[in-house]
């Protein structure tokens, strides 16, 4: 099922947490609501469930299959919710929870026991936790809880399955194994999804498209290729992954990163230089293109990739991942002056990108 | 392994207020309790049972039981609904009526059973209203029942009103996201997480009933069968200088308290098994 | 703010019930309150000055009541310091140490609790009283404390017993001893360590125990009643003066009186909320 979200603005008080968000989700895919905490990617994700209503605006409207729900309250939307705490209900079994939605139902929709009894194992089997039909919520370990979590959600065959932070309350190694499973869950049930994270390698690994957000608005919609190689803006940049960035100004028709008068914040004609630490080669002479004179600081080689932080000179901090190979070739020494040269990098003044000249 | 009593620690006084505690508590406490158990031992089994077993002490068992277990039962039902008002309604003014709630603990015992005799007497402020519709409170067991609720009134709502502070409103919209009503929400997911503080607050309203005396004695009219509580027959016998005969009354009535204590500990320790978070 | 009345704390969609719901239990959750806690305090106050206010002071400023003032207060100032040290003793020794039966102490503390007032009077009629196991020793030495002073004092005691402690001991287990043992390592003494550190982080559930204990010694009614003998200008304390006088039909006194421990309640309501406010707001 598609979901296509109009003009939806939301305020607290003085506060907007969403502003005029238009967006449409593909039938089938799994979307990831990536961007940092108060960027109003969860209260996006509880307006679509019908856990928060959106301010009422003239154009304002929710689809689900091209059929307006803005009217239509949570227990009617059939929306699988799973929520960041698991929200079980302790005096229930598992076995209880997962029914829980099937026996709410309106008697005449309800299905007969036997039915009840058989989805629910069939729910178990598919979330791996077949034997823990008679245990409590608090006999169960954290990465259980979620699952079970789903499984309730599942249960009510939604059309759409929402997950508020699904996996922010467990520890990294459940965490990276849970991921993947959820996306395999996904390949064989192909529901439409929607999942808020603010951990982008999590949004990158299990993904089929990623809405970045910030301060309540979209600043890219894409593929995690998109996302990852192709940012919209500087924030996204920013976002996903690490970055170096090196403050400047716009003169007449280049942006200067050269100079070491200090910024002043709020000044106008400011540009930022972005590049990514896999994207800076070091070599010994300057070449043709622009390059930055640095020297070797400290350099660390334990895991998978080599660290090297280096010193330019206004003493700013800069950092370079190389593959070992690449490390060994070069053979750097500490307090060596080198020569930066990024292969690929984003320059943005104000607020938009750059495509000028700069210096560096 | 040795026995070891206390594990070590580096906080200086353990002996000294440990001592303290058990010689305050023995002389205050346990010493006066055992010579109630003594003095109900000198009856013999036989005369213990003559004792509690008469009709009179037997009507007044019945009838105090019975008023407390109902007065229970109406500050269950209304304790819950004024808990739910005072975290889940806005209104005006909420944090004096919160205050207010525990009036019953604060004022003397006395003092309510002297306003709610004057209160409910048959030309008291409510007393002629109730008589016009042909209802009798005062110096009737119905009279009672009302003496009771008004002090035990505070304990299921300071019992309830945290639980529902406390509980997670994701609850509520995990049932209602799986497709229940409003209704279904509360009979299916409310009511269940706050039956064991209902519970508690019940059998701590009931325990506190069973053995009132100040609240009641003034409104119940005090007739032998009819409207007398066993706290007051156990006063009665002492003035009659029939120790034996009250302390055996007083042990009844003891053993009945502790084992609902005992009631609510194991109760939730039960509960607390799968209720915890 | 007026338009929200009624609705509901949490405004989330689909959660709350339709605001009739919430009228009605409003009503109700009101209707009850004022019918069995406002009205019987409004006819406390309302009798006590119905024959106008001269009576009723002359009403509390008669012998005999000034009497059972003073036993009232003196009866609370000394049970309530003598739990207090009890209180403090207790959960000192229960909740920085770990050692074993500690659960049966807590339990035995809690006992008083569980003894109806009528009982807790008994039991010292048993002890002290003319056919009790002390009795006679007591008539040789011409020492009186059932239907005289040390009695009541000691009822009193009994009653108020686990107001103090019961409060502190959840409170001083829950802070732990870190601080007490970071205070011991910087060089202070155990009694310092007590002062400075322990004492000012319990000071609010000090005072609620304080205030709770004190308002249970003023107003006790059952236990002191039968230790008691209602000897009138010697052994009534307030509340069994307020019995007296109500027995005898003498209505105006004995709300008059009423009033004054109506008066301790609400001096005790203000200052349980403010001691609660403290304690959550810090």
């Amino acid at each position: 099922m598609s979901i296509i979200l109009k003009n939806i603005s939301k305020t607290f008080g003085d506060f907007h947490a969403l502003k005029n968000i238009n967006i449409e989700f593909q039938s089938g895919e799994l979307t990831a609501l990536l961007g940092p905490s108060g960027s109003g990617k969860t209260t996006l994700l509880r307006i679509v469930a019908g856990l928060e209503e959106a301010d009422r605006g003239a154009n304002a409207d929710i689809l689900f299959d091209s059929q307006t729900v803005t009217s239509s309250p949570v227990n009617r939307r059939q929306v699988g919710f799973v929520f960041q705490h698991y929200a079980l209900f302790r005096h229930m079994t598992v076995f209880e929870n997962i029914a829980f939605g099937l026996r709410v139902k309106p008697r005449d929709q309800r299905p007969s026991k036997q039915d009840i009894k058989d989805k629910v194992n069939e729910l178990l089997r598919l979330v791996q936790l077949e034997n823990m039909a008679g245990r409590y919520p608090s006999q169960l370990s954290g990465g259980q809880r979620q699952r079970i979590a789903l499984a309730r959600a599942l249960a009510i065959e939604p059309k759409v399955l929402l997950l508020d932070e699904p996996f922010g309350a467990l520890d990294a190694q459940v965490r990276a194994e849970l991921r993947r499973w959820l996306r395999k869950l996904h390949d064989t049930l192909h529901v439409t999804s929607i999942f808020v994270t603010h951990d982008q390698e999590e949004a990158l690994e299990v993904a089929d498209r990623i809405v970045v957000m910030n301060h309540g608005a979209i600043e890219q919609i894409g593929t995690p290729n998109e996302v990852f190689h192709r940012p919209a803006t500087e924030f996204v940049m920013q976002f996903l992954g690490d970055v170096n960035v090196f403050h400047g100004r716009i003169e007449s028709d280049s942006a200067i990163f050269n100079e070491t008068v200090p910024l002043i914040e709020g000044q106008e004609n400011t540009a930022r230089l972005l590049v990514r630490p896999h994207d800076l080669t070091i070599q010994s002479t300057p070449g043709k293109g622009p390059a930055l004179p640095a020297k070797v600081y400290r350099v660390l080689t334990a895991g998978p990739i080599v660290k090297v932080e280096l010193i330019d000179r206004h003493n700013r901090l800069i950092q370079v991942h190389l593959s070992h190979d690449n490390y060994n070739q070069t053979m750097l020494k500490l307090h060596e002056e080198v020569y930066l040269v990024p292969r690929e990098s984003r320059v943005y003044a104000n607020n938009d990108a750059w495509t000028g000249a700069y210096v560096i | 392994m040795s026995f070891r009593f206390k594990e070590s620690s580096v906080l200086p006084g353990f002996g000294l207020s440990l001592g303290y505690t058990l010689l305050y508590l023995g002389l205050i406490v346990l010493l006066p309790l055992s010579a109630l158990v003594v003095k109900s031992s000198e009856l013999g089994f036989g005369g213990f049972f003559r004792t509690i077993l008469d009709p009179r002490v037997l009507a007044s068992f019945k009838l105090t039981f019975g008023a407390s277990l109902a007065a229970a039962a109406v500050n269950v039902v209304f304790g819950t609904i004024v808990a739910w008002f005072l975290v889940r309604i806005r209104f005006p003014g909420k944090r004096v009526i919160d205050a207010i709630v525990d009036l019953p603990f604060a004022l003397p015992t006395a003092v309510s059973g002297i306003a709610l005799a004057m209160l409910y007497s048959p030309n008291g402020k409510l007393g002629i209203f109730l008589q016009s519709i042909g209802i009798k409170v005062a110096f009737t067991q119905l009279g009672i029942t009302v003496a009771l609720i008004f002090i035990g009134l505070p304990f299921v709502i300071r019992t309830v009103q945290p639980a529902l502070e406390e509980m997670d409103r994701e609850l509520e919209e995990a049932a209602s996201s799986l497709g229940a009503s409003r209704t279904q929400t509360l009979t299916k997911v409310i009511l269940p997480l706050l039956m064991p503080p209902i519970i508690t607050g019940f059998t701590l309203a009931f325990a506190r009933a069973v053995g009132e005396y100040g609240s009641v004695i003034f409104i119940a009219g005090n007739m032998p069968m009819k409207t007398e509580i066993t706290s007051l027959l156990i006063i009665t016998k002492l003035e009659q200088y029939d120790y034996a005969g009250a302390t055996a009354i007083a042990v009844a009535m003891l053993v009945v308290s502790l084992a609902l204590i005992l009631l609510i500990n194991l109760f939730q320790s039960w509960s607390g098994k799968h209720l915890v978070r | 703010m007026f338009i929200n009345i009624l609705k509901s704390t949490d405004k989330r969609p689909g959660l709350n019930p339709p605001l009739i719901v919430n009228m009605a239990i409003t009503v109700i959750a009101l209707g009850f309150l004022f019918m069995f806690v406002i009205m019987p305090l409004i006819i406390v106050l309302k009798e006590a000055f119905s024959a106008g206010l001269s009576l009723w002071w002359a009403s509390i400023t008669e012998k005999d009541a000034l009497s059972a003032l003073r036993l009232t207060l003196l009866v609370a100032a000394i049970a309530v310091p003598v739990n207090l040290v009890f209180g403090l003793a207790a959960s000192w020794a229960l909740a920085k140490f770990r050692f074993k039966g500690k659960s049966l102490i807590i339990t035995l503390i809690d006992l008083p609790f569980a003894v109806s007032p009528v009982v807790s009077g008994l039991i010292y009629v048993l002890l002290f009283g003319l056919h009790g196991w002390l009795g006679p020793w007591l008539a040789q030495h011409d020492i009186q404390i059932i239907f005289a002073v040390p009695g009541i004092v000691l009822a009193t005691i009994f009653v108020t017993f686990p107001f103090i402690a019961r409060e502190l001991i959840p409170l001083m287990s829950e802070q732990g001893t870190d601080e007490e043992q970071a205070a011991l390592s910087l060089g202070a003494s155990g009694w310092q360590t007590f002062r400075r550190v322990t004492l000012p982080n319990i000071k609010w559930g000090l005072m609620y125990g304080i205030i709770l204990c004190n308002a249970r010694a003023m107003g006790e009614f059952g236990a002191v009643s039968v230790v008691s003998g209602h000897i009138r200008g010697e052994t009534n304390t307030l509340p069994l003066q307020v019995e007296v006088l109500y027995n005898e039909y003498n209505f105006v006194a004995a709300f008059a009186v009423a009033s004054l421990l109506a008066g301790l309640a609400l001096v005790t309501l203000v200052l349980k909320s403010i001691v609660e406010w403290k304690t959550k707001h810090g």
